[in-house]
Formats: C-alpha cells, sequence, structure tokens
C-alpha cells in the first residue's frame, strides 16, 4: 500500500529514524537481500564559472574572478584516460552554467571521449541542460537529443534541490524552477535517457516540503519509469552564502528512510558518504540504503595509480563488510559487474 | 534457528538474554530490530530523559610503567612527552574550572607513574575538594587503585577508603578493556589482571562507592569474549548493584602499539550500544560517549539505548593522542539541543544522576 502525503509527513515529524529505519530496511531486504552497490567513476567539472550564483554553493565562480577555470578538451580526455586506467566505468561530467561555452564545446568534447574510450558517460544536471539548450536557442528534447547523439548515456539527478519553488526562490533564484527540472528529466527519459534523482535537506525547507519533493519524483516516475535511484544530500553550509548548521545525523536518517518507503517505484537508495561521512554513510545500510555511490577517484588518487586505487576499492569494500553486507561494484545502469565475495564475517 | 526466534523474542520483551542468544542476535546481524528493542529498554530505565552533565578532565600524568600496546597516550619516563601535574599546575586548572558556569564534575585519570607516591593523589583529591566543594570528584581508574595498592603495600579497600576521605566521590570504571586475561596478556600484559579489576569494583562498592564499567572493543578479542565481559559485568552488578552507568569504547588503533589493526565501523559501534543496552538489564545508563563517537553518531545512539551523552568536558587528553578528531569541548545548550532534536528530554546530572539546577541555562 501506497504512503499518503499527509500520512508521511506524520511519519516524519513523529516517528524515530529507528522506526522509520526498521520499516525502510525490510523494504530494502526485499528487494536486494545482503548485496549492497557501489560504482568506480571520476567527477570532472569543467568549469566553475556559473551565471547562477546559487547561495548554498561554495564552488562556483564569477567569469573574472582569479580562479576562475574551463578545463580544455584535452584535460577532461588527459582525466578520462586516467579514470579507464584505473578501473573506472563512468564519467560524471559537470559544471557551473558558463555564459560563453556554446554546444558545441558539449557536443565536441562528448564525442572526443567516445572515440577514444569505453566508458559511460553520466554527465550534465538538468540545471546545465536548461542553461545549454537556452544559450543555442534549442528545445531541451532537441539539445538532449544532439547530446545523446554525441554520446551522452543518463543525467545525474543533481540541481533538484527541493522540487518546491519557495524554497528555490530563497536559496538559488536564477536557478531552474521545479516544472523546468522536471520536465528536462522527462525530455530525457522519453528519448531513452535514464537518470537519477536527488534531493538537498537542511535548505530551510519544511517537512511537508520534503515530502513534496518525493511525491513529484513519485508521480513522474509513474509516468516514465526512468529514474534508476533517488539520492539524498545534505546542505554543507561551510564557505557558503546561506551559512547556518548542517542537518543532523538524526534528521537524516529519518529522511533517509522516508524516501525509501515513499518512493516504492524508484529502485536504488543510495546513502550519501560523501556528505555523511563514513562513519553515517556505512549506517545508512540500516536505514533503506542499497547503495553507496561511487568511491569517487580523486585526482591525486588517480594519479597515484595502482594502490591509491585499489585501496579506494577496499575501504568500499570493508565498509559494506562492515555492516555484514556483499558489497558489489556496478555499472551505471545498477547493474552488477563485480562481486567481491569470499568475505570473513 | 528456532533459538534464534527465542532469543529475538526474549530481547523484544525485555528478558535477560544468555550469552547464547547474545551471540545469536549478533551473528544475526538485524541492526534496526536491536535499536527498537534496546531504545524500548533505555525508555523503561529512564523514559524520555537522557543525561549530560558539566564536567571537566583532568590527566595527572602520562608517564606510565605498564607500557600497555593498546595505548597511545602513556610513555616512558625520561621521554620529552612526559609531563606530572603538580600541585601548583592542578591549582591553575582548578582557577579555571571555578570560571565554568555549573560544573558538576572533576573527571581524573591518569598513567601509572613510577614514582609519583600515593600521598601526592589523597593531595589531588583534597586539592579539588577544597577548591570545588559542590563539584563531585569522579577518579582513578581501577587499574590506579590496584597500583596505589602495590606502590604503598596497603590494601585496596584501605586505599578505597583513603581517597573517599579525601573527598572521592565514585570511580570512573576504565581499564577493564575485555576481562579476559588472553585478552589483557595482548593488549596490557602488565596492569592490573581481571581478577584484580573486579575485585576493586566489589570493594568500592562495599564501601559505598558508586562506579561505572567499561569495555574497550574492536581490538584483539573474540565476539565471543565480548559478550562475555558484559556478562561478567552483569553478573557483578547483580551482588553489589554498584554500577551507575557502562561506557564502552572503540578501541582508536593509531599511534598505539596495535596500529596494525583497524578501527571498527560506527555499525559495530551501534549494535554494541544496543546489544549493552539489552545484556546489561540491571546497569541503569548506558552513555554515549560523545568524544570518542563525533556528535552525529552519538545522538544516532540515543536511538541504540543510550540515555547519557557524557558531558561538555574541557581538555581531553588520552582519547586525542590516539588520533580522535573530535572536538574537545562543547556547550551545554548544544548537548541539550542534539538531546532535544531526538525527541528526548535532557537532563543536566551530577555524578549520581541526580537532575541538577539549571540556573545557569
Amino acid at each position: 500500500m501506497r504512503l499518503e502525503m499527509q500520512r508521511a509527513v506524520e511519519m516524519l515529524a513523529e516517528s524515530s529514524p529507528i522506526a522509520l529505519g526498521q520499516a525502510a530496511d525490510l523494504e530494502r531486504r526485499k528487494r536486494y537481500d545482503d548485496t549492497v552497490t557501489f560504482i568506480v567513476d571520476r567527477n570532472i567539472n569543467y568549469t566553475n564559472v556559473c551565471v547562477n550564483e546559487c547561495r548554498f554553493c561554495a564552488f562556483f565562480r564569477r567569469p573574472d574572478h582569479k580562479d576562475a577555470y574551463v578545463l580544455s578538451h584535452e584535460a577532461i580526455l588527459e582525466k578520462v584516460r586516467e579514470t579507464v586506467e584505473a578501473g573506472g566505468t563512468q564519467v560524471m561530467i559537470q559544471g557551473g552554467c558558463h555564459p560563453e561555452l556554446g554546444l558545441d564545446y558539449y557536443e565536441k568534447m562528448l564525442r572526443l571521449i567516445k572515440s577514444r574510450y569505453d566508458i559511460t558517460i553520466h554527465s550534465f544536471t538538468a540545471t546545465e541542460i536548461l542553461h545549454f539548450a537556452r544559450q543555442a536557442g534549442l528545445t531541451v528534447k532537441e539539445t538532449l537529443k544532439r547530446l545523446q547523439a554525441a554520446g551522452l548515456d543518463s543525467l545525474p539527478g543533481g540541481g533538484a534541490e527541493i522540487l518546491v519553488d519557495r524554497v528555490r526562490h530563497q536559496v538559488s533564484e536564477k536557478k531552474i524552477t521545479t516544472a523546468e527540472w522536471l520536465d528536462v528529466m522527462k525530455c530525457a527519459h522519453s528519448i531513452g535517457m535514464e537518470s537519477t534523482a536527488t534531493m538537498v535537506i537542511g535548505l530551510g525547507e519544511t517537512l511537508a516540503e520534503r515530502v513534496e519533493h518525493m511525491e513529484k519524483i513519485r508521480r513522474l516516475q509513474d509516468e516514465t519509469g526512468g529514474f534508476r535511484a533517488f539520492i539524498t544530500w545534505t546542505f554543507q553550509p561551510g564557505n557558503t552564502q546561506l551559512g547556518g548548521e548542517k542537518t543532523s545525523s538524526w534528521n537524516y536518517m529519518k529522511t533517509l528512510a522516508m524516501t525509501r518507503l515513499y518512493m516504492d517505484n524508484v529502485a536504488h537508495i543510495q546513502g550519501s558518504w560523501v556528505t555523511q561521512g563514513e562513519r553515517i554513510g556505512q549506517l545508512t545500510m540500516g536505514f533503506g540504503a542499497d547503495d553507496l555511490g561511487s568511491i569517487m577517484l580523486e585526482e591525486n588518487v588517480v594519479r597515484a595509480a595502482g594502490t591509491a586505487y585499489d585501496m579506494s576499492i577496499q575501504k568500499m569494500a570493508d565498509l559494506i563488510r562492515g555492516a555484514g553486507r556483499r558489497p558489489a561494484q556496478r555499472d551505471t545502469k545498477y547493474n552488477i559487474i563485480k562481486r567481491m565475495d569470499g568475505e570473513k564475517i | 534457528m528456532t533459538e534464534l526466534i527465542a532469543a529475538r523474542k526474549r530481547a523484544a520483551e525485555g528478558q535477560r538474554l544468555s550469552l547464547a542468544d547474545a551471540l545469536l542476535l549478533y551473528k544475526d546481524n538485524d541492526l534496526l530490530s536491536l535499536a527498537a528493542w534496546a531504545r524500548a529498554a533505555k525508555e523503561r530505565k529512564s523514559g524520555k530523559e537522557v543525561y549530560y552533565n558539566v564536567n571537566r578532565h583532568i590527566n595527572l600524568t602520562n608517564i606510565c610503567i605498564s607500557g600497555c600496546p593498546l595505548c597511545a597516550f602513556q610513555c616512558e619516563e625520561g621521554d620529552a612527552r612526559g609531563y606530572v601535574l603538580e600541585h601548583e599546575d592542578i591549582g591553575r586548572i582548578l582557577d579555571e574550572a571555578r570560571t565554568v558556569p555549573n560544573l558538576g564534575e572533576i573527571h581524573i585519570v591518569s598513567a601509572l607513574h613510577p614514582t609519583k607516591d600515593f600521598s601526592y593523589y589523597v593531595q589531588v583529591v583534597q586539592q579539588v575538594k577544597a577548591a570545588l566543594p559542590e563539584v563531585d570528584i569522579k577518579a582513578f581508574t581501577p587499574v590506579e587503585i590496584v597500583h596505589f595498592a602495590k606502590m604503598t603495600g596497603k590494601t585496596i579497600a584501605e586505599v578505597l577508603t583513603l581517597l573517599k576521605a579525601a573527598g572521592l566521590s565514585s570511580l570512573p570504571g576504565g581499564g577493564a578493556e575485555i576481562l579476559s586475561d588472553r585478552v589483557r596478556q595482548i593488549i596490557c600484559p602488565k596492569k592490573a589482571t581481571s581478577a584484580q579489576w573486579i575485585e576493586t569494583m566489589k570493594t568500592a562498592h562495599r564501601l559505598g562507592i558508586r562506579t561505572n564499567a567499561t569495555m574497550m572493543y574492536g581490538h584483539v578479542e573474540t565476539i565471543e569474549e565480548r559478550l562475555q565481559h558484559l556478562i561478567t559485568l552483569r553478573t557483578i552488578q547483580d551482588e553489589t548493584g554498584g554500577f551507575q552507568a557502562f561506557v564502552s569504547f572503540p578501541f582508536h588503533p593509531a599511534h598505539t602499539g596495535l596500529e596494525q589493526l583497524k578501527r571498527v565501523g560506527s555499525w559495530e559501534d551501534m549494535k554494541m550500544m544496543a546489544l549493552s543496552r539489552l545484556l546489561l538489564d540491571n546497569i541503569d545508563h548506558i552513555k554515549a560517549f560523545w568524544i570518542m563517537l563525533t556528535l552525529p553518531i552519538a545522538q544516532l545512539a540515543l536511538g541504540f539505548g543510550a540515555d547519557d551523552l557524557d558531558g561538555t568536558i574541557g581538555e581531553e587528553k588520552i582519547i586525542h593522542a590516539a588520533g580522535a578528531k573530535t572536538h574537545t569541548g562543547i556547550t551545554s545548550s548544544k548537548l541539550r539541543a542534539i538531546i532535544e532534536e531526538t525527541g528526548y528530554v535532557p537532563v543536566e546530572r551530577d555524578t549520581f544522576y541526580h537532575a541538577r539546577q539549571e540556573a545557569s541555562l
């Protein structure tokens, strides 16, 4: 039986993360038993120049700032090469909404990568897609088709923040609206380009607004079936204009468990060790998460070659085994490509 | 399987668990069910209350004769890192402590110094008592008490009686590690044996000195040894009733003689938190020592059976020497906010778990 919005808000307000976690863990177990997956990939941020200037963002720079940068195609290809050599199966290329780069910059980037490397390109958030479309004077669908033809495989779910315009207006007024974000996803799914969905909590939203966000994803998923996974992040207040307190572990776990319970039609729930640290990250496996996302090869880690890379995979596998679960490496589509069994209890 | 079902039923109903039950529940690894049962057990003991205190730690010396492989704090005499707080140093710390609003407890644990006379420790207690007459003094682990007895040729009861007369309120429960001599031979071969630790605690309880009990896990012990440790504590408690709270410490291997080991994960920490609450049915309080666990994990621990977040702590040296990266102190209002968010009621307590006047809030 499907959770109603009203009931979900009540549960978030009144239940402990333990009660919600127990229910979410049962749901997870039915679907995946003891397997917990992760992916080996790399983030490539092609530019930090952004016209949106969101108050929660510590990454963006204005075009004339001394730290502003745009990566050349050569630099990006070099990073992709390192990723492939380190055993990565996916690149997540994301950047700011640059005022001058044209669609050909992105198309050429994708074609160059695909012509040289066998790697999945899971790249560009809905925010960027809309920006590209506007710059090029194309519709979102036309833009997505062009990018797909150039080699774009799937879209990451970033930029969703909270899909309620009241909240978005306060934290990122220049950025994509709720309807626009959902529309980009709908268009992508309609041309066979699947995606993930995210939510950022701690932006000043109410519990009802969190549930409203989940409801919007669930409703679109009923229609398209194109969301592979849902990921909850917590707002990181450091170095941002918005500032404020970090969302507590209690609050995060409760919300994480609710995402598993509410979005019965989204296959995977990802625990975020990146925003929560590995300690809370490990515990997400008890609260409904069946995937721990990416080991995120870092620049220096990739450069340090074999050993450091093994360490990262080893660390992820240990984290999963430490919860009594079976670690497995997956690809972007959540197919398991490598099991790491033979683990001791 | 039927045994597991029976063990789960006993845990859910709050019945006493055997070692066999505990082992089955451990292997079952159903973390959230353990949490739910432990949370219910906590609420049977302390309702909606969660305790904390305003405290300061003093570590008198790090110069130690026991050289335990598990420790990152101690050093030998003559080592440049070595220090001993003399009475004037302590005086300065106490001057600072007097400015702490609503200070409730001074916590003193230290190394086993080779030459410092027992009279020094008695005087420290007297000095603290004189400076802060309203503040409880929780000082000296059983390991230190056994050391004092050896140094002086006095019995444990005599040592404890003298310290109590000087102003000691209670004993912390440290140094228990795992009460298995096989394990102690590896991690702390020269310090108090299991029998000595137990004898000290029973003696203290008989003399009306309340204590805590501890466990340090995640090093070389087996799971059975770990769970047996909890049963041993429960058996002592059945006899004396003198343990106020139980505190477990995950082993931090950095900078110790056991650096090849890995720190266990938070999953294990929460599992032990819940299992401790379930097994120790006769100990009132389970502490989530935030300085060990970090605040986010300590807050979650309130869902896994803990009912005490320890204290505000001024400066802490022993755990930070082993690489703990937590801040060394926190305000009461922050602790209260963390507790309130979980739906529990924060209670500022004294050493004996009585609510204190919250005049300073």
